[in-house]
């Protein structure tokens, strides 16, 4: 005991206290979790959010969780590339946040990750985009209020399809064809990323098929599909598709900079395409794959969504149901202020002047004429198991058929885990 | 036998003896001092470390999807996925191909730059840095530089810009798996990134080697150059060698961030702990599988290092020769 106090003496303990002192504020500086102080009723919500490429989204996000009076409400901007697998392992922990934007899928309802936000939508529920209330129903329950519409075409300069006197294609053949045309020693006449993946959904609508029957069984697997996956592979090949692009095909700065003539994007980039070439654009659906096929657009969107586990779970609906429901010029802000965005309510998308005229009403139109929605049983899992078909079929040579097979069994083990 | 010498004579008086201390307490207790000093670490290691393997070996028995607290047990049922999916073990087979190449390149490449610093007269401590440097660059900046700097597969691409030059077509570096031109972006920026730290330890036992050695071999008719450095400078390099090549073939085994930056979501050029990642930890979230996987991965690093050590002699130093 004596030896102890002559170790520790008041000197020791002053010295360790001061240490502790500095180590707690070092901690507190290391560890954002973005919780910093409280809000006027004491209650810290903290929300996700992908990093959008549009100037003065992150503001404007931030200015509307600053307006909300019900409690303090702090966001985490994060880069687009991680945000998904940051997002699901942060939801594995204490640190998760309270209520994060995503997509709907059906493993986060069966991991009880999402709560269900019934309640708060089924007042204005008829003012929804049906589609996008269908896309986040499980068993009669709505799982995610949709912030905003992204239909996905194919942006075109006009004055080059003019000069290589190319018509403006709908069918997959005729695209190939124009690419070959629009290709100099310059510009390549086609742009759909550099991994593809962003095509693979409407090729398949394209051709008829879909990712999911009605009963939750593979419909994508067909001889139209295989068929496209041929053509998309052939065109992969030709030389006339811009490949290792800087930028991924949701920013438009390859068309912008005159890097291709055609660019798959989404109708987010139409006012920065605006300011870039001025009039001389235009928008196309995904042409038909195969003949008995239609053209289609792939409507995503974002949507949000309240952890499930979180200790805030009504406070954090209740911001939802503020912002997502209530606050009607907010929500025509975000979807019209920044990139063009389709707002979920008929109401918001009937008023919103921006998108009434020109090529954004053009994207309207396609949305609506062959518009496809996410289906909520497509899960992540699926979703990379096409992307290794093309990765294998269209990038890498191997025979479609068996690609899709080994698609198929991935996805089947999927199945058959979420519906038995 | 004497052993008495100058310098014995010069050995400085023993220091005035102080006045006889009480000892203080635990601080003059080794044991104390043992566990003061090696405890954070031991902790650290406990919680960092050793837990985090035993949950991943229980998460590996049971059906963990969008959970770490699973309460379904499947036996080895995630082990027979992994062992019998194509892409996983396909990613063994890429890491090969990458180990059997950059293993190798990087011992060579490091030896010779060692041997060329080493033998400079000016500035040397100036090309040690310069070599060394970008060793404290992120495997992640390096990546997006030759990504979309030098390896970007359009016209103003570094690389393109000066196959132009001589009329050859741009090359889509990494979008392309035909021909594989992502492993020369791979293997470069590895290179680059890896290369100086190497070569500061061959830098550092080739300055061990004591100059006797090539004076005694120069005495016995050895010419300098390709003979010296065969006869002499290779076997004293052994030891460093064989830790340089354990080393770059766990690091091999590692390799994650340029392949996960360079190559976004092909089902090539994937190495193990990417697949693992693609597979099951990251966006699928089956962290049964991916325990699983990772398991595996474990096993066989211990086993191919531990054979490696084995041909290679590591451990046996100097005087077992």
């Amino acid at each position: 005991m004596s030896a102890m106090s002559s170790n520790w003496d008041r000197r020791s303990i002053l010295r360790a206290a001061a240490g502790l002192s500095a180590a707690g504020a070092l901690t507190a500086c290391g560890g954002n979790n973005g919780r910093s102080g409280g809000g006027s009723s004491g209650t810290n919500l903290t929300q996700y959010f992908h990093a959008y490429g549009e100037a003065g989204t992150e503001q404007a996000i931030k200015k509307y969780a600053k307006a909300y009076d019900k409690a303090n409400v702090t966001t985490q901007w994060i880069t687009s590339a991680d945000f998904e697998s940051k997002l699901f392992a942060t939801l594995l922990t204490k640190s998760a946040p309270d209520l994060f934007e995503f997509h709907p899928q059906i493993q986060m309802i069966k991991s009880g990750q999402v709560a269900d936000l019934t309640d708060i939508i089924e007042p204005v529920k008829s003012d929804f985009n049906p589609a996008d209330i269908k896309s986040h129903t499980v068993d009669g329950k709505i799982y995610g209020v949709r912030m905003i519409d992204d239909p996905q075409f194919f942006f075109y300069r006009k004055s080059m399809l003019e000069a290589a006197k190319v018509e403006v294609p709908t069918t997959l053949d005729e695209l190939m064809e124009a690419a070959a045309k629009l290709t100099t020693n310059k510009v390549k006449g086609l742009y759909i990323g550099n991994d593809l993946h962003n095509v693979i959904n409407p090729m398949i609508w394209s051709a008829g098929a879909d990712t999911l029957n009605e009963k939750n069984e593979i419909a994508y697997h067909t001889d139209g599909v295989v068929e496209g996956i041929k053509k998309m592979r052939k065109l992969f090949t030709s030389g006339d598709l811009l490949l290792g692009a800087p930028t991924e095909s949701w920013d438009p700065s390859s068309l912008n900079q005159g890097l291709c003539a055609i660019q798959f994007c989404g109708m987010w980039a139409m006012p920065g395409i605006q300011a870039a070439l001025g009039d001389d654009w235009g928008v196309f659906p995904f042409p038909k794959t195969v003949d008995s096929g239609k053209q289609s657009v792939y409507n995503g969107g974002w949507s949000m969504f309240v952890n499930a586990k979180s200790e805030n779970v009504e406070a954090a609906k209740e911001y939802v149901k503020w912002l997502w429901i209530d606050q009607k010029q907010y929500q025509e802000e975000w979807a019209t202020n920044f990139g063009f965005h389709i707002p979920p309510r008929a109401s918001l998308a009937q008023s919103a002047t921006k998108l009434k005229s020109g090529n954004a009403a053009e994207g309207v139109k396609l949305f609506n004429e062959f518009g496809h929605f996410d289906n909520i049983g497509w899960t992540q899992a699926m979703i990379t198991a096409l992307e290794d078909v093309f990765a294998n079929s269209v990038r890498k040579d191997m025979d479609p058929e068996a690609a899709l097979d080994k698609a198929d069994a991935a996805v089947n083990r999927e199945l058959k885990k979420l519906f038995g | 036998m004497s052993t008495t010498n100058t310098r014995d004579l010069a050995r400085p008086a023993p220091a005035k003896a102080s006045p006889a201390k009480p000892r203080r307490g635990l601080r003059g207790s080794p044991t104390f001092n043992f566990w003061l000093f090696t405890g954070p670490f031991l902790i650290g290691l406990a919680i960092f470390v050793y837990a985090p393997i035993l949950w991943s070996l229980w998460l590996s028995f049971f059906e963990a999807r969008f959970t770490v607290t699973p309460d379904k047990f499947v036996g080895f049922e995630n082990y027979t996925y992994m062992l019998t999916n194509d892409d996983f073990v396909g990613s063994l087979g890429t890491f090969t191909a990458f180990a059997a190449f950059i293993v190798p390149t990087t011992w060579a490449l490091s030896l010779g730059l060692a041997l060329l610093v080493n033998r400079l007269r000016f500035m040397r401590a100036f090309f040690r840095s310069v070599f060394f440097l970008p060793t404290a660059c992120s495997y992640v900046a390096a990546s997006m530089i030759w990504k979309m700097s030098i390896f970007s597969g359009v016209r103003f691409g570094l690389m393109n810009t000066v196959l132009g030059w001589f009329g050859i077509e741009n090359i889509a570096w990494l979008a392309d798996p035909n021909p594989p031109w992502y492993w020369v972006v791979i293997v470069s920026a590895r290179l680059w990134l890896q290369a100086g730290f190497y070569m500061i330890l061959f830098i550092a036992a080739l300055q061990n080697i004591p100059g006797e050695l090539y004076e005694a071999a120069a005495i016995d008719g050895a010419k300098p150059g390709w003979q010296t450095f065969r006869y002499i400078t290779l076997p004293q390099l052994r030891a460093t060698s064989t830790a340089v090549v354990l080393l770059l073939l766990v690091a091999a085994y590692q390799a994650f961030d340029e392949f996960y930056n360079l190559l976004s979501k092909t089902t090539w050029g994937r190495p193990p702990l990417l697949e693992l990642y693609y597979k099951a930890l990251g966006e699928s979230q089956d962290y049964g599988a991916g325990s699983a996987g990772a398991l595996i991965l474990t096993v066989l690093i211990c086993a191919v290092t531990l054979l490696q050590g084995k041909l290679m002699g590591f451990g046996r130093g100097e005087e077992s020769k």
